[in-house]
């Protein structure tokens, strides 16, 4: 069944981020033939456009207002829903980030439609969409189908195929959103915290630490391996709990689910809540100085040993290969 | 001020899945509060003790939530309505539709829930309540400040810091950080026992079956795939940092 699909680019600082071509990717399988088209919505990011062409939207819509330089859920709902006003899609994907997350089922709502959240995998079943998606955090996938006049669906970044670069050059329209005055939540401030510039949704390599760092200096030697390899830095309850580091950084089934293509756990034993946050990684290594530690049962290579002799070991090594 | 705690009782965090007949098996699994729904009842609990007013929570399940209520009730909210009732066990679609209306008669200043479910994971129950009520909503929220008719919240954004306000009525999700959530003092279960759990039927709540018919319905549930042992390194550090380079680089391809 031919589908238009839209596709709600996701931004960080102004640039697009990968989660945006791999939700085209997914875009294309959903249409079945039928259109797809991105929304751009931002300020002073219409360059980005030619971006999102060039990964298969045969439309992009793109935005440029000054209240776009900063999220507001209204805001963006508005864009949104103006832009399937234009395009009538009978889908709309999202990034499953900050933003994605929080406006998707705003429009969800409001359309009175199902949303898959948090997909990770897209087929066709005759004229079904089947989306695929972590339950309980990853300890077990459910394939739903949504049924009804629109799909909304958000895309885990790092698990679709992004589309591929093509010859094609779709079309970009400039979308004079309409936005209404009386807008109730307003941004005062926003801090902006030195976590390591690496997204952990996102990343590529994620190094993270447990209980056995031991102290909030403790991450320092994990910080350094993590700045050789272009990687995040990661942190299971245990350490967040202790103080060690920010709840922005823990991974589990309370934290993030992450599903890099490369974890290093340093410190950490494997509670099972932390093992849903991240066991579905590509490739685990587990650095432990308790051979017994359950960690070592997901790991693909494990190193018995104290993390404060073997992280620099391997920063060291990383620094020889990648400098 | 009148606070309204949306909670969900979910398996504990420690619990492993088990499928029975393609289902998730609940035999012998612990149930708790959501952890990010225990935040918000602790947040709620923490207005009224500063500002006055009450906490009422309302909840959607079997009548093994009540465990869950109980609890809550024990941490120090008011009352609470449970909506005991199979036609309300649908999909995000059903449970925001029946909260809403749930919610919508009542007085209300502010509704607090937990950002998503540990769970489905969906995230998606509250932003739905909110739009429903027409209310705004503040996700992810790690500070709330009431100041007047106003919330003042610091939320999480992907590590930055957001600094949002709004006027009251408000919905706001919590995030891990906001608080520290209470265990139940003795007192506190004791007083729970006598506290009101008001059961209500969807059937009460004028709510159109179309309306509130689930969207999704599972096509399967899988466990994911069980993986080989893997490879312990043997030798000194540099060896072992050797040998794991060149097998991430040879072997797994990842760098």
């Amino acid at each position: 069944m031919k589908r238009n699909v839209l596709v709600v680019a996701d931004l960080r600082a102004n640039q697009l981020r990968n989660v945006s071509f791999e939700a085209l990717g997914a875009a294309r399988i959903i249409a079945d033939g039928g259109a797809v088209a991105a929304l751009l919505i931002g300020h002073e990011v219409s360059g980005l456009a030619a971006s999102l062409r060039a990964h298969g939207a045969d439309q992009v819509y793109a935005t440029d207002r000054e209240e776009f330089g900063q999220y507001v859920p209204d805001h963006y709902a508005a864009a949104v829903e103006q832009a399937m006003e234009a395009f009538a899609p009978q889908a709309v994907l999202f990034a499953h980030s900050a933003i994605g997350r929080d406006v998707a089922p705003m429009v969800a709502a409001r359309h009175q439609a199902g949303q898959a959240s948090d997909v990770i995998h897209v087929e066709l079943a005759g004229d079904d969409v089947i989306f695929t998606r972590p339950i309980y955090a990853g300890k077990a996938f459910v394939k739903v189908n949504i049924a009804g006049d629109l799909i909304v669906a958000t895309i885990r970044p790092n698990n679709l195929p992004a589309h591929e670069e093509t010859g094609a050059l779709g079309n970009v329209t400039n979308l004079a959103v309409r936005l209404s005055g009386d807008v109730s939540t307003h941004v005062r401030d926003v801090l902006k915290k030195a976590v390591s510039g690496v997204d952990l949704s996102e990343a590529k390599i994620i190094v993270s630490g447990g209980r056995g760092v031991k102290s909030a200096e403790g991450f320092a030697s994990l910080q350094e391996l993590a700045a050789v390899l272009g990687a995040a830095v990661g942190a299971s309850r245990g350490a967040c709990d202790a103080g060690y580091c920010d709840y922005s950084m823990q991974i589990g089934q309370t934290g993030k689910v992450v599903t890099p293509d490369l974890y290093i756990a340093c410190g950490i034993s494997g509670a099972i809540q932390h093992l849903a946050g991240m066991s579905n990684s590509k490739v685990i290594v587990a650095i432990n100085k308790d051979p017994e530690a359950p960690i070592f049962k997901v790991a693909d290579y494990g190193i018995v040993g104290d993390l404060f002799e073997v992280v620099p070991a391997l920063t060291e090594e990383a620094r020889k290969l990648f400098a | 001020m009148n606070i309204i705690v949306c909670m969900k009782q979910t398996f504990d965090t420690e619990a492993r899945i088990v499928l029975e007949n393609g289902a998730v098996k609940e035999d012998g699994v612990q149930f708790i509060i959501n952890p990010y729904d225990e935040y918000a009842v602790e947040e709620a609990i923490k207005l009224k003790e500063t500002a006055g007013g009450s906490v009422t929570v309302v909840t959607v399940g079997p009548a093994r939530v009540e465990e869950a209520i109980r609890t809550a009730l024990a941490m120090g909210a008011d009352e609470a309505i449970h909506v005991e009732d199979e036609a309300a066990f649908g999909d995000e679609v059903t449970v925001s539709e029946v909260l809403a209306a749930v919610i919508k008669d009542r007085p209300y200043d502010l509704i607090i829930a937990g950002n998503q479910a540990v769970d489905d994971g969906s995230g998606q129950v509250a932003v739905r309540v909110a739009e429903l009520l027409g209310v705004p909503h503040i996700s992810t929220v790690t500070k709330l400040e009431i100041n007047g008719g106003e919330v003042v919240a610091e939320r999480d954004a992907e590590g930055d810091t957001e600094i949002v306000t709004a006027p009251l009525p408000v919905l706001v999700t919590a995030q891990q950080g906001l608080n520290e959530p209470r265990y139940p003092s003795l007192i506190g279960i004791r007083k729970a026992s006598k506290k009101p759990i008001a059961k209500v039927a969807v059937a009460e709540l004028d709510l159109d079956a179309q309306a509130i018919a689930r969207r999704s319905s599972v096509v399967e549930i899988v466990l994911p795939a069980a993986k080989g042992a893997g490879r312990v390194l043997e030798g000194d550090t540099g060896a072992r940092a050797q040998a794991l380079f060149r097998e991430l680089r040879q072997t797994s391809k990842v760098l």
